[in-house]
């Protein structure tokens, strides 16, 4: 990658914090699951996925599902810094006179489908994946899903089925936070290894740090270019199976004061917490919160 | 909730990873607090399964994915063999606020109380949920709970089995209510007494078994019965109030169903989306004093 792709991407990256910092004044967001990715996200929108905001009826664009509900601030502020949406309507969040709310719905342009009930988009993305590869096309295929997340049977489900159909053009992005609402996954319900679960389940696996760009290039590569094969159709890098990218990241990435904290999941601050956030994001010092930050959503 | 549940060894409490309204549970209850992650269905059948060895699972999740994930498993493995299991959803209805329609519980009442033997509660605040929770884990049925712990203004009588709670008879409008609407109705019935009209009003509190005597009571005294509900008008008090009413055959009284309409609400916070929705106590009495002008003719 290089030094000019690096720091255009740093950029965009430290915007689309500054917008999900913005959004968790007055009423909240779930702040902490948005930071975790950015890097993957702005990544995906910037250098993978093949898409416009105005493309929503074209069969070749590429597809990008966010099934870890939670991060709308880190989808919509991308999609500001992609032009997909208006940045101004960011603050219209948790207006009715919107459609910017806590999850992702398809009002937004640029959403493929809602979410917000978990472990949803694998089998939606594979439905997608499946349709693409009867139809020949080079579409690549991505859901984001939570780590928690994992804990719904019916991702490995999928996994089993997506694997049986061969669609090695689905690759699953796990943002490895290492926390689910409240709790660190490894205190609750154990998910490593990893890395083995999904290999036992027969996808390709790759484990990244998901907040680095150029690892996030290495690992998209192999479904950068895939090929047409005589009697096979489109075969994808991965070869018949499913890809999965296990992104290794900090829950809160960026802001100290919200990092790595289980109480600071969804979180609904001051204007004057929110200055003093977007100051610390700056490298400025850590922001004083007062306001209640353990809160059910 | 959890003092209750400490005094009664029986008693177990369960969550899919939604542990905001339950926090001192770990620490109370021990290793009678058992946290499943976000496995809806698992939670639900490991349930039946501590009930089968004479347990009562208090198993507390977001009502939507509480209720519907997990549907089948509530019907067939709860309501089949009767177990006393007694689930408990948190944020239904309009409480879901800015989640949008993923979370949003608004047919709850309608597929739970399809299931045989499954009885459904809806308390009107926190001091009308505390005085129902002794005879709702006291039932050897299964039960579901519409969770509300909002402060009310009202000091409610005590709780009696399949009663509900009579607040005021009037000759003109008895208005139904269930859960935290009852404040809105409150003040609506207010408002429409400075109109000069007689206004009566019911708290259901259980909508299964239902009180019937009191909704034929309402019929026969005033010429008009509203329903006042946070869910589909399909399903909900509307539809139980006309079942009532058509099985004890009362007829020449008008019903004036306020509830959704075939589509999900608005989502934002909480006071907009009344506001949205047409469910403020000023909104409600407008719409009730509309309606009452029109049917008077």
């Amino acid at each position: 990658m290089t030094n000019t792709l690096s720091d255009t991407l740093k950029a965009t990256a430290l915007r689309v914090r500054e917008h999900i910092i913005r959004m968790s004044e007055g009423g909240g967001c779930f702040i902490g699951a948005s930071l975790s990715c950015v890097e993957i996200m702005v990544y995906l929108y910037a250098q993978v996925i093949r898409r416009n905001g105005d493309d929503q009826l074209d069969p070749g664009r590429d597809y990008l599902f966010l099934s870890k509900g939670h991060d709308v601030p880190a989808l919509y502020g991308t999609f500001a810094e992609m032009g997909f949406l208006e940045s101004s309507r960011l603050s219209r969040h948790l207006s009715t006179s919107d459609h910017i709310y806590w999850h992702p719905n398809r009002q937004i342009p640029g959403v493929e489908f809602h979410s917000g009930s978990l472990g949803h988009l694998p089998a939606v993305a594979a439905g997608v994946a499946l349709d693409c590869k009867l139809c020949g096309g080079r579409n690549r295929v991505v859901v984001i899903t939570g780590d928690g997340e994992l804990n719904e049977g019916s991702v490995w489900e999928t996994l089993l089925v997506a694997n049986a159909y061969g669609l090695d053009n689905l690759t699953v992005v796990v943002d490895r936070n290492q926390f689910q609402a409240n709790i660190r996954t490894e205190e609750l319900v154990l998910l490593e290894p990893l890395a083995d679960k999904f290999r036992a389940f027969g996808c390709i696996v790759q484990r990244i740090d998901g907040h680095d760009f150029a690892e996030l290039e290495r690992a998209f590569e192999p479904v950068m270019q895939p090929q047409r094969m005589a009697g096979q159709g489109m075969i994808h890098g991965s070869g018949g199976k499913v890809r999965v990218v296990i992104a290794d990241t900090v829950r809160g990435k960026g802001l100290p004061s919200i990092e790595a904290r289980a109480d600071r999941w969804f979180c609904s601050f001051t204007g004057k917490e929110v200055e003093e956030l977007l100051e610390e994001l700056h490298g400025s010092k850590e922001a004083a919160i007062e306001s209640e930050t353990l809160v059910v959503r | 909730m959890i003092t209750t549940a400490k005094q009664d060894e029986r008693i177990v409490v369960m969550t899919a990873e939604n542990r905001a309204l339950v926090r001192n549970a770990p620490r109370l209850l021990g290793n009678r607090f058992i946290d499943t992650g976000i496995t809806e269905q698992t939670m639900v059948g490991m349930a039946a399964g501590l009930a089968l060895r004479g347990r009562i699972p208090i198993v507390h999740g977001l009502a939507p994915f509480l209720t519907m994930r997990a549907f089948e498993f509530i019907r067939t493995d709860v309501g089949i063999a009767h177990l006393p299991v007694k689930l408990s959803g948190y944020i239904p209805g309009f409480l879901s606020d800015g989640n949008g329609p993923t979370h949003q519980a608004i047919e709850d009442v309608a597929i739970m109380r399809c299931i045989p033997g499954m009885e459904v509660y809806c308390p009107a605040d926190e001091d009308d949920l505390v005085k129902m929770l002794p005879a709702i884990w006291g039932s050897a049925a299964p039960a579901y709970v519409r969770i509300n712990h909002r402060k009310g203004s009202y000091d409610h009588s005590p709780y009696v089995p399949g009663k509900a709670e009579i607040v005021a008879k009037g000759k003109d409008v008895t208005l139904l209510v269930y859960g935290f609407l009852f404040e809105n109705a409150l003040q609506a019935k207010e408002l429409l007494e400075q109109e000069g009209l007689s206004v009566g009003l019911i708290n259901m509190r259980s909508l299964k078994p239902v009180d019937e005597e009191a909704i034929v009571e309402a019929a026969l005294a005033s010429a008009l019965l509203v329903t006042i509900e946070d869910h589909l008008r399909t399903g909900g008090l509307y539809s139980i109030v006309a079942e009532v009413m058509l099985r004890h055959r009362v007829s020449g009284t008008e019903v004036l169903p306020l509830a959704l309409e075939e589509r999900w609400f608005r989502p934002g916070l909480l006071g907009e989306v009344l506001e949205t929705e047409g469910f403020t106590a000023r909104q409600i009495a407008a719409r009730i004093k509309n309606a009452n002008s029109v049917y008077a003719k």
